[in-house]
């Protein structure tokens, strides 16, 4: 069956272990998790865990099925097929130099990327958007001189309830 | 009124009307033990951790109820973790309590700390660690809640020594939980498929499992097979859930399954398959798997449905109720089977069993184990609870022992733990004082946890124990034999402990039979004594268990055996 790339948004009690349970779960049966983002939702006793994964729709059921067994889990979505957006942040970092500075500044302009923080030897960029665009920005910054990078997993969230 | 956290731990135990644990204590429980030394609750001391599950494990599966241990932290609770896995696997309610150090020292390597939550977070249902006393009320009667509620399972309840010494205002009545578990309700279109099914089945059969004994739904699904004339086929777990001398019964199926069991399986058209999870040991290869039916999956856990096998249609639900919401509909509905070719269906079974019955050839002067096995079951007339280890002797059980009633056959299905079966007997024979307990172990398993002959003998648990003793870890030896070109790797266990002056060194009667003629002698006495007794039978060496489908094969090509064998 067609492997595809899936979105699985879970809410659950933001009980101690809750990410260990849930990630425990996957990689106890064998499933990867791709990208992974957790915060607490409006109550603070609720958090909700935003995963991506891939595989057939049979495995991609089974991973649900499995992870609503667990206690602290509340409910389980598929958001591949739903009208949702998706976001992706990554923070890069530069290194300046004599050669390089006047070519950042011109990508900077033109992408109009935002500038978080500057110094005389590095700059800080912050690049939001889907994975597509992501993976975009992050190709053109390459040639730049990137130094470092931290990527967040991908958070989504649906139209309508 | 404030409370002392061991009170409270009492107290809740009350309220969840436990009246039995197995424990063994140590530094970071010595405050529970105290409080247990002016409490009335029964504590059976074992010899090991691994025991006191086991001995839970066993008093769960025959009482339905959920059973309970208390051990020390580190060692004391990761000797615990085969018994909560066992559990985990064959869904059987527990609430194990672990001691821990106090919570000032958890994560400093302190003695006897280890992270049991964190060991044992894949092999239980749910695990606790308590933090405060302030929720140590709340967390017990969360773990009773979901130990005994939807899927049963183990829950692991961390208990750090200084909470447990903190107090608290209790009031039983103040305590509330969470996580009530879904109702599953079926659809009433479903019951309609299934009739229509039936309907157009042919050649229908039942598979009944586990969740039938674990949902006792056992009366409903023998009401169902009776009413309708559909023949039934048990997984391991599901033995007893259906009377096992009733002609509809067609014994266990799968890899050591009868000829005709599997043949039923692989020719039926239509499966209501109830409480199983299709295990591999039972499918065989999945492609050739009931290739030939509708299969309906009546299971209460979703994430069984559709794992292994694709099922034409899954219902979701209490075994219980769903059956009797079949029964009902069926009966509103006025459903008959069409006698001719249910007759036909029964005689082409009849055949099956005709050609290759379940059979052994006792000659000569060495003992065959199903021999014993038969002998058992005519001199207890069936009135008996039994447990097994795991190997040969576990599947000559389910094979030649006809389960009548469910809760009667305790075993380790899923994981296959040896070492299983005396302490489950232990723990059996604590819920009915009254009744024959037997344990039916090999001479491997026997001696993974021996030790608690000593827990039997302390407490005159008068379990039997019916050691069919071939010298040899008897299923590894057969696959050796099978598929090794008969190289007997290190499955040779000649060298053995005197198992009868073993016996008698615990404190236990033991007896002895060597030939055929003193077996029946032998079980007599055995079974007749008021004490723990083991029954050292020196059975055939190399006999195997038949038929055998050969892993990953087809369940119609099985191994039946030698010439001798098929009359």
């Amino acid at each position: 069956m067609e492997k595809k790339d899936h979105i699985i948004s879970i809410l659950v009690h933001n009980k101690p272990d809750v990410l260990a349970r849930v990630a425990g779960t996957l990689g106890g049966k064998g499933y990867n998790i791709d990208s992974l983002c957790v915060n607490t939702t409006t109550q603070n006793d609720i958090s909700k865990i935003v995963m991506t994964t891939s595989g057939s729709q049979s495995t991609i059921t089974r991973i649900e099925n499995q992870l609503q067994r667990l206690v602290d889990v509340i409910s389980v979505d598929d958001l591949t097929n739903v009208e949702s957006i998706h976001r992706e942040m990554v923070l890069v970092r530069l290194n300046l130099t004599a050669e390089n500075s006047e070519a950042v500044k011109n990508a900077v302009d033109m992408n109009k990327w935002k500038v978080i923080v500057s110094g005389d030897t590095y700059v800080i960029i912050e690049i939001t958007g889907d994975k597509r665009q992501v993976d975009f920005s992050l190709a053109r910054l390459e040639p730049l001189g990137i130094t470092d990078i931290t990527r967040t997993g991908l958070v989504a969230l649906t139209l309508e309830d | 009124m404030k409370l002392k956290g061991t009170e409270i731990f009492l107290k809740a135990l009350e309220e969840e009307k436990v009246d039995i644990i197995f424990g063994y204590p140590g530094g970071a429980v010595l405050d529970l033990y105290d409080q247990l030394y002016q409490s009335n609750l029964r504590h059976i001391l074992v010899r090991h951790e691994q025991g006191a599950v086991h001995a839970a494990d066993g008093y769960a599966r025959a009482t339905g109820k959920v059973g309970v241990c208390l051990v020390t932290s580190g060692p004391g609770a990761t000797n615990t973790v085969t018994g909560i896995a066992t559990a985990n696997m064959d869904s059987i309610p527990l609430v194990v309590f672990t001691g821990q150090v106090p919570t000032g020292l958890i994560g400093n390597d302190a003695f006897q700390e280890c992270d049991i939550t964190g060991i044992t977070r894949p092999c239980t249902k749910h695990n606790f660690l308590v933090r405060n006393i302030e929720e140590l009320a709340s967390t017990i009667k969360e773990a009773f809640h979901i130990a005994r509620s939807g899927r049963p399972g183990p829950v692991l309840v961390d208990l750090p020594k200084n909470v447990m010494a903190a107090q608290y205002d209790y009031d039983p009545a103040n305590v509330k939980i969470r996580n009530q578990e879904a109702i599953y309700k079926p659809a009433p279109k479903k019951m309609a498929n299934v009739l229509d099914m039936l309907n157009a089945a042919k050649k229908p059969l039942i598979m009944t499992g586990g969740g039938v004994i674990l949902g006792k739904a056992s009366d409903e699904l023998t009401l169902l097979a009776r009413k309708y004339e559909i023949p039934v086929t048990g997984t391991l777990m599901g033995l007893g859930s259906f009377p096992g001398t009733d002609p509809l019964w067609l014994g266990m199926l799968g890899m050591h399954g009868t000829y005709y069991a599997n043949m039923a399986v692989s020719h039926c058209d239509f499966m209501l398959a109830v409480g199983v999870r299709f295990d591999d040991r039972v499918t065989g290869s999945i492609e050739t798997f009931a290739s030939n039916a509708k299969i309906v999956h009546i299971d209460i856990d979703p994430s069984s449905i559709n794992k292994n096998v694709t099922i034409d249609l899954p219902i979701i639900g209490d075994t219980k109720a769903t059956l009797k919401d079949i029964l009902r509909f069926l009966e509103e509905h006025h459903y008959t089977q069409d006698a001719g070719s249910r007759a036909e269906w029964l005689r082409e079974l009849a055949e099956w069993r005709e050609k290759v019955p379940l059979s052994y050839c006792q000659n000569g002067e060495v003992i065959k184990p199903q021999y014993v096995i038969e002998k058992l079951q005519k001199l207890t007339k069936g009135d008996v609870l039994i447990t097994t280890d795991v190997g040969q002797h576990q599947m000559w059980t389910a094979q030649f022992f006809n389960f009548d009633r469910p809760n009667t056959f305790v075993s380790s299905g899923g994981l296959g733990t040896m070492g299983f079966g005396l302490p489950a007997a232990i723990g059996v024979k604590c819920a009915f004082p009254d009744r024959q307990v037997v344990a039916i172990a090999g001479d491997g398993s026997i001696q993974m946890n021996i030790q608690e002959l000593a827990t039997a003998a302390q407490y005159n648990i008068a379990v039997k124990v019916v050691l069919l003793n071939n010298e040899f870890l008897g299923m590894p030896r057969q696959w050796q034999e099978m598929f090794y070109n008969k190289r007997y790797s290190h499955t040779d266990m000649t060298y053995a402990p005197d198992f009868v002056k073993l016996a008698e060194a615990f404190g236990v009667i033991g007896l002895r039979a060597t030939k055929p003629a003193e077996v029946e002698t032998v079980l007599e006495q055995g079974l007749a004594a008021d004490k723990p007794v083991l029954m050292d039978f020196r059975i055939s060496r190399e006999e195997c268990v038949y038929p055998m489908v050969h892993p990953g094969g087809s369940i119609t090509q099985m191994t039946l055996g030698s010439r001798e064998m098929i009359n």
